[in-house]
């Protein structure tokens, strides 16, 4: 029975859960973007002329209907991947993606066999 | 005079350390049982020295002494007083100088702190210590030193970076450095251990209170600077996964570790080696984290001023001291049999451990990643904040539900969890959620799971708390730790998800309306202070909801010494949210850029991270109580 | 045997890692968008300074090289590069493309007035937005361009006498 109430509450949760809006939100993008000619701040946080300038950009390829991928392609393909904070994967930063799962595997793993060992016995 | 002072107290310093490290083997060498006196004696010295020394340093920022290097570069005469005198150590050179105060304080600290252990084991510390000491006195003496003089004497000074010139700021290098420059003396000890097989129980009960200071410390250093970033950068984020944090974040991972496998080690003899890595790592991390923000290798918000020199004599002595430790530790590694339940206590602090390496190993990743690319490469890649937050907060969740159960269990062989219990606060969590959802407004899913997963531990903890007040034992340092953290992450969710942040432009006079808020810019007005002029917006906050009539006054401060623009956010801190508003000028425009953002529980998020911390000073008092 | 792969291992990793640390201590470089270089220039949309029409491709697939100077009236290093631009102005396999960026058209007239018009054609970006195409993140940056529109190599600030030198080498092959 708690079982039941349990999983009625879980689902009663989740579906009040909206749906994901599908506007590119300017400020997640803003976010992601560095300043390039600031001291680590993101075009979000920075005041600085080149920060408006790249609001201005994104915000107009947002009304031209470009996805947020589009947006972040075509500013790494104008600066490189140096103005992007979610470095993008492929092969140079894959490696970056994957070593921390590997990590957390392991980890897992080197405990599971501290078991085994006991269990052998 | 004061330089002179300053350069000969360091001399005796490095001649003080020298000769502690030759009576030391000295002492070593006999038969005796005790510490001789003269090494007390010298150690005593050598902390006051040090002290002396600093506070010349201070006195010479106080008086604006600028024939001193450091004071003529980083002072002005114009400067408020408290910020004189923090001026001391806002600086690469004088914050060298702290380090150097730490570790020879806690070097004397924990030699007459450890009588009750073995001679050769608190006298290779004490050695190992010094050698540390001397490595950084001569880094100071040699490449950056404070007390070098300026002739002919500047009339004025630099003057110190306006946004260094904030209370939080002022105490966060001497918390953090209590934190993670007193992490050297338990590698210290980890070396003396290691070489005099001083092992076990009574190795853990030696450092178990230094790791708790240093914890404690680390805990609160990272605060105040989350503090001053919030009040003082003007952006309204508290963490942004820079450099120099992820730098002071690293220690406190292995910290947190070895605090928990130092109970296992004291309490059930197992995870000597696993500890003695953890103490070498936090130290390394240390020293690691001063050469990436020192050195100007990384691009960072609140970087020192670089220069390579000293990067280099910072990566010769980490080297050093890592294949040092390392070539001991494969020395001295024996291979042990462990036996455990994979239903115990000693398993739930491997599984804390686990996480803790895992997300040290993210950040670390992070961080140093663009190095690698860019020399192995000649790519620059950066890594953010989406970075870190996609890869760490899914696992958050589960280390929560661990949180809870762990304390619960029992050493050696758990009997049956309480697993009705354990689904009731599931399903008042859920339930919790639900409502928030309901009441207010839907997130993501996996805030769901965050927040879910921080309201089972709160409740969790706060059962643990009742339940520890009905049988009045009082050891509750562990329960408010957990419990602080608990609610530390559902603030940051909660605060996450219904933050407000808005960004547009205005002219004086006019209003800008949004969901309910309608922000008018009713006044500008140009104001002198003491060492710089300010631009002074008034901004009138209105929400007819919710009743609210509040004025923001953000500033544009202009500084002369040294010329630089300021953008100072003005924050009303309420018990449940902040408003935060920026302004900034926009160029050959009657427009001002105007950020306002709406940012609940911030208050509760600070107050969570004291308690974290206060949980390990009430343990700290405790064990205090207990032995001395 | 395999404890002693496990540490040589560990030894190894830490060996590297230092190892990159050292060369990355003397590699500091300042970005630059050189990653631009080879790259084809596309949509350019400018508009004129002064008429009423727009620069486009078509303009500049006529010259053999075009130098593409990114300027504004407020802007200080501006005026150090203009002697050189000047010079530019004279090679005959070259021609200058001015993009006047964020200025009022006033000060911008002044300032050619002042010192001198070495453009061939003047355009004005009042905004900004269009800079950003060529990946200029700064004033003044110049680009260089040939005939298909290729980048060959981009300048961050102002141009300088070794710059000079490099572009009339190119120009006069």
């Amino acid at each position: 029975m708690r079982i039941k109430i349990i999983i009625f509450f879980t689902i009663l949760n989740f579906n009040i859960v909206n749906a994901e809006t599908f506007l590119v939100d300017s400020n997640k993008i803003f976010k992601n973007l560095r300043c390039l000619i600031c001291q680590g701040q993101s075009v979000a946080d920075s005041n600085s002329e080149f920060a408006q300038t790249i609001k201005l950009v994104v915000r107009d390829q947002i009304k031209d209907g470009k996805s947020e991928k589009e947006i972040y392609d075509f500013l790494i393909e104008k600066y490189g991947e140096w103005i992007v904070y979610k470095p993008p994967l492929n092969k140079v930063n894959f490696l970056l993606w994957l070593l921390p799962y590997v990590v957390f595997v392991a980890g897992g793993a080197i405990i599971f066999l501290l078991f085994k060992k006991r269990e052998n016995r | 005079m004061l330089t002179n002072i300053g350069n000969t107290l360091l001399f005796l310093n490095i001649f003080l350390g020298i000769s502690i490290i030759y009576f030391s083997f000295q002492n070593l060498r006999n038969k005796k049982v005790l510490v001789s006196k003269n090494i007390y004696h010298i150690c005593l010295f050598q902390s006051t020295f040090i002290i002396i020394c600093f506070l010349t340093l201070v006195t010479g920022f106080i008086i604006s002494d600028f024939s001193i290097i450091t004071v003529y570069q980083n002072s002005h005469s114009l400067k408020p007083f408290f910020y004189k005198i923090s001026g001391t150590w806002g600086n690469h050179e004088g914050s060298l100088l702290l380090w150097i105060i730490i570790l020879t304080i806690f070097s004397f600290l924990f030699l007459l702190y450890n009588k009750n252990h073995p001679k050769n084991y608190r006298l290779y510390s004490l050695i190992v210590q010094n050698i540390l000491i001397l490595g950084f006195l001569s880094f100071l003496l040699f490449n950056s030193n404070p007390f070098s003089i300026i002739l002919p004497t500047p009339k004025e000074g630099l003057g110190l970076n306006p946004i260094l010139q904030d209370p939080a700021l002022a105490i966060h290098p001497p918390l953090l450095y209590i934190g993670f420059v007193g992490s050297s003396i338990y590698f210290s000890a980890a070396i003396a251990s290691l070489l005099t097989n001083y092992s076990g129980r009574l190795f853990a009960h030696s450092i178990k209170n230094w790791v708790l200071i240093s914890w404690s410390f680390q805990t609160l250093g990272i605060l105040a600077g989350s503090i001053w970033a919030y009040y003082e950068l003007g952006w309204g984020g508290f963490w942004f996964w820079d450099p120099v944090e992820n730098a002071s974040l690293l220690p406190w991972f292995a910290m947190t570790a070895l605090l928990h496998s130092l109970i296992v080690l004291e309490k059930r003899n197992l995870l000597y080696f696993w500890v003695i890595i953890l103490c070498l790592l936090t130290f390394i991390l240390s020293v690691t984290g001063t050469f990436l923000v020192r050195s100007g290798i990384l691009n960072s918000v609140h970087t020192f001023a670089n220069d390579p020199s000293r990067g280099l004599y910072i990566l010769v002595f980490l080297s050093l001291m890592i294949f040092a430790s390392v070539l001991l530790f494969f020395n001295k590694f024996k291979n042990s049999n462990y036996n455990l339940n994979s239903n115990s206590k000693e398993t739930f602090i491997l599984i804390n451990n686990w996480f803790m390496i895992f997300y040290l190993i993210t950040v670390l990743l992070g961080t140093i990643y663009p190095i690698f690319t860019e020399v192995l490469t000649d790519h620059k890649v950066s890594v953010g904040p989406p970075f870190y937050n996609t890869v760490i907060i899914p696992t958050v969740i589960l280390f929560l539900f661990f949180m809870s159960v762990g304390p619960q269990a029992q050493w050696i062989k758990n009997k049956f969890h309480n697993l009705n219990l354990l689904f009731k606060i599931l399903a008042a969590s859920i339930f919790i959620n639900f409502s928030i959802i309901y009441l207010f407004k839907s997130y993501s899913l996996i805030s769901n799971f965050i927040i879910i997963s921080a309201i089972f531990l709160v409740i969790s903890s706060l059962i643990d708390l009742y339940k520890l007040f009905k049988t009045q034992k009082m050891d509750s340092s562990r329960v408010i730790s957990h419990l602080a953290f608990g609610f530390l992450i559902l603030f940051i969710g909660l605060n996450y998800n219904f933050s407000l942040e808005k960004d547009f432009n205005l002219k004086l006079g006019e209003r800008e309306k949004f969901e309910n808020y309608s922000v008018e810019f009713k006044d500008l007005r140009l104001e002198d202070f003491k060492n710089y002029k300010a631009v002074i917006g008034e901004f009138k906050i209105n929400n007819s909801q919710k009743n609210l009539d509040q004025s923001l006054y953000p500033e544009i401060r202009i500084y002369e010494n040294p010329s630089t623009i300021t953008y100072e956010a003005s924050i009303r801190s309420g018990l449940l949210k902040d408003y935060y508003i920026t302004m900034s000028n926009i160029d050959r425009s009657d427009y001002y850029n105007i950020k306002f953002q709406k940012k609940p529980f911030m208050m509760w998020i600070w107050m969570s991270v004291i308690f974290i911390s206060l949980g390990g000073f009430l343990r700290l008092f405790k064990n205090a109580k207990k032995d001395y | 045997m395999q404890k002693k792969i496990i540490k040589l291992s560990i030894l190894l990793l830490i060996i590297f890692i230092i190892g990159v640390f050292f060369i990355g201590l003397n590699k500091n470089s300042i970005y630059d968008t050189k990653g631009l270089v080879g790259q084809k220039i596309t949509k350019i949309k400018l508009d004129h300074f002064s008429k009423n029409k727009t620069i486009t491709e078509e303009d500049l697939n006529k010259n053999n090289f075009t130098l593409i100077n990114f300027w504004a009236s407020w802007c200080g290093p501006c005026r150090d590069e203009h002697s050189i631009l000047l010079k530019l102005n004279k090679e005959k396999n070259l021609k200058l493309l001015g993009v006047n960026v964020k200025d009022k058209k006033n000060n911008a007239l002044e300032f050619l007035n002042d010192l001198g018009n070495p453009y061939d054609y003047l355009a004005r970006d009042e905004l900004g937005k269009h800079s950003v195409n060529f990946g200029i993140y700064g004033i003044p940056e110049s680009i260089l361009i040939n005939k298909d529109l290729i980048i060959i190599k981009k300048f961050i600030g102002p141009i300088s006498k070794n710059d000079y030198e490099y572009i009339k080498n190119i120009i006069r092959k």
